[in-house]
């Protein structure tokens, strides 16, 4: 017999995230969610006259929607395509079987998202600069707040739609939502929604993030009623996923 | 070791629809155990259980003296698993996959070396998306192996395989039994059963119906007249 013993959980979880990571960035249809498609999205805002943002400078708001577009990219799109297909290939029970473990794999997926989004940040947020962005000083906690809390939410619900329903269709509903939340609060502020759809925008995670990121980074401010809008979805969709994902297709 | 895997009346079911019924064997370190039967016999449900992706709904299972279900990472670390769909991410390359999976472990195989022995180099720049069924064999065999495992679980290891490949996957299974290990392997080949085991078990309907060495369960015939004279009317 011979002394076959497991890496430390922390090594672990870390070889699992830079995998994760070192594949998501080398895969081109998701850089072009990631970073490509909000770089456009920030620049056509920015320099466009339409759609109206609403008070503020123009790249202020159109900067502060793009990192919420990168973060419903990376937590949501993304996260939910690959584990959609990771699940159907036998990925996920393959690793279950490995010193990884499902927990193992959890937590390397949730650090290697928190790893795209940091370069997401570095980009675009040079990008914003380069445009004239200035973001409130007194915003920059807060906005850090609301990311994480608007990460975690999209990855629970990315795991709730890639653990419950076939990779074809993660693909499909991952694509077709990420287009439709565009509209619906993360590059859009719900207030220049007409009225019936501003209210449900604002009670959706995307309305909640995206005007979030907009009161810290443009007025400097502590949005306590989005984030308890995230928080109540994250914790939803994480019970929901805790209940009904299939670790197999 | 004696009994490094040990199945007592295991029972799995999914519904009204019975996989495994009471099914019991076992096998040692240092030997290679051939798992046979028609499709439906309940060969990878067994193994499921063994490799801790499946639950018992009765009886027991245990691995190197442990339930699989929801083991430790100690636990994981000294067992190797090959799934039947070979369970490798499509988009990356063999080499760092495996030195990925390498890194979940202690004290692994030397990679290179790993890959060399199994042909991986001569693929190297292919991803998984993009390989031949026989060359994701050899990479889900090599990840299989990566661990140094006391414990191998392969299913149907050399399916889809050329006969050279075969006989190359067969002396590795042969060196992991030597190293001590306890190999246990589901297949539909009785030329890779007689090649490779020392002990085989037959399953049909659920039910395991011989279990010995190989020359205790054929006797004076053949693998092959045994197995269809035992699983005869039990395909389903």
């Amino acid at each position: 017999m011979t002394a076959a013993a497991p890496a430390p959980p922390g090594r672990r979880v870390t070889a699992q995230a830079g995998f994760e990571t070192r594949t998501l960035l080398s895969n081109g249809e998701q850089l072009l969610v990631s970073v490509i498609l909000p770089a456009m999205a920030l620049v056509g805002l920015t320099l466009a006259s339409v759609p109206d943002l609403g008070p503020g400078r123009r790249v202020d708001v159109a900067a502060a929607g793009t990192l919420a577009l990168a973060v419903v990219s990376t937590a949501f799109t993304g996260q939910a395509i690959a584990t959609g297909f990771d699940r159907r290939a036998g990925v996920l029970r393959l690793l279950g079987t490995t010193p990884l473990g499902r927990g193992g794999l959890l937590a390397g997926k949730a650090l290697a998202v928190l790893s795209v989004l940091a370069v997401q940040v570095a980009v675009l947020g040079a990008l914003a600069l380069v445009l004239g962005w200035r973001p409130s000083p007194a915003g920059l906690l807060p906005a850090l707040v609301g990311l994480l809390l608007g990460t975690a939410a999209f990855v629970a619900l990315a795991l709730l739609l890639a653990g419950t329903v076939r990779a074809e269709a993660v693909l499909a509903l991952a694509n077709l939502v990420w287009v439709l939340l565009l509209g619906l609060g993360v590059l859009l502020p719900t207030s220049e929604l007409p009225a019936p759809l501003a209210t449900v925008a604002r009670l959706l995670p995307s309305g909640a993030l995206g005007d979030g990121l907009r009161a810290s980074l443009v007025d400097g401010a502590w949005p306590w009623a989005q984030w308890a809008v995230l928080l109540v979805w994250g914790a939803a969709a994480g019970a929901a996923a805790t209940r009904w994902f299939r670790w197999s297709d | 070791m004696a009994g490094a895997v040990d199945v007592q009346e295991l029972r799995r079911t999914y519904g009204p629809v019975v996989a495994v019924d009471g099914a019991s064997w076992s096998a040692s370190a240092g030997t290679v155990t051939a798992l046979l039967g028609p499709n439906g016999a309940g060969k990878t449900t067994t193994v499921e259980c063994l490799e801790g992706l499946g639950r018992p709904t009765s009886g027991t299972v245990r691995v190197l003296g442990t339930d699989p279900w929801g083991a430790s990472a100690a636990h994981r670390a000294r067992v190797g698993v090959m799934l039947q769909d070979g369970g490798l991410p499509t988009t990356v390359r063999p080499l760092p996959l495996l030195r990925h999976l390498a890194a979940l472990h202690e004290r692994p195989r030397d990679v290179d070396a790993l890959a060399d022995r199994l042909g991986i180099p001569d693929f190297a720049r292919t991803s998984v998306r993009r390989m031949s069924g026989g060359q994701r064999q050899r990479v889900a065999l090599a990840a299989a192996l990566v661990g140094s495992p006391d414990v191998l679980f392969l299913d149907e290891p050399t399916a889809g395989l050329d006969p050279h490949a075969r006989l190359e996957v067969w002396d590795v299974v042969r060196e992991e039994a030597r190293r001590g290990a306890c190999v246990v392997m589901t297949t539909h080949s009785f030329e890779e059963a007689e090649r490779v085991a020392d002990h085989v078990v037959i399953m049909a309907a659920g039910r395991v119906v011989a279990d010995g060495t190989l020359d205790g369960v054929r006797g004076n015939r053949s693998l092959e007249d045994v197995y269809f004279e035992l699983t005869a009317g039990a395909r389903r």
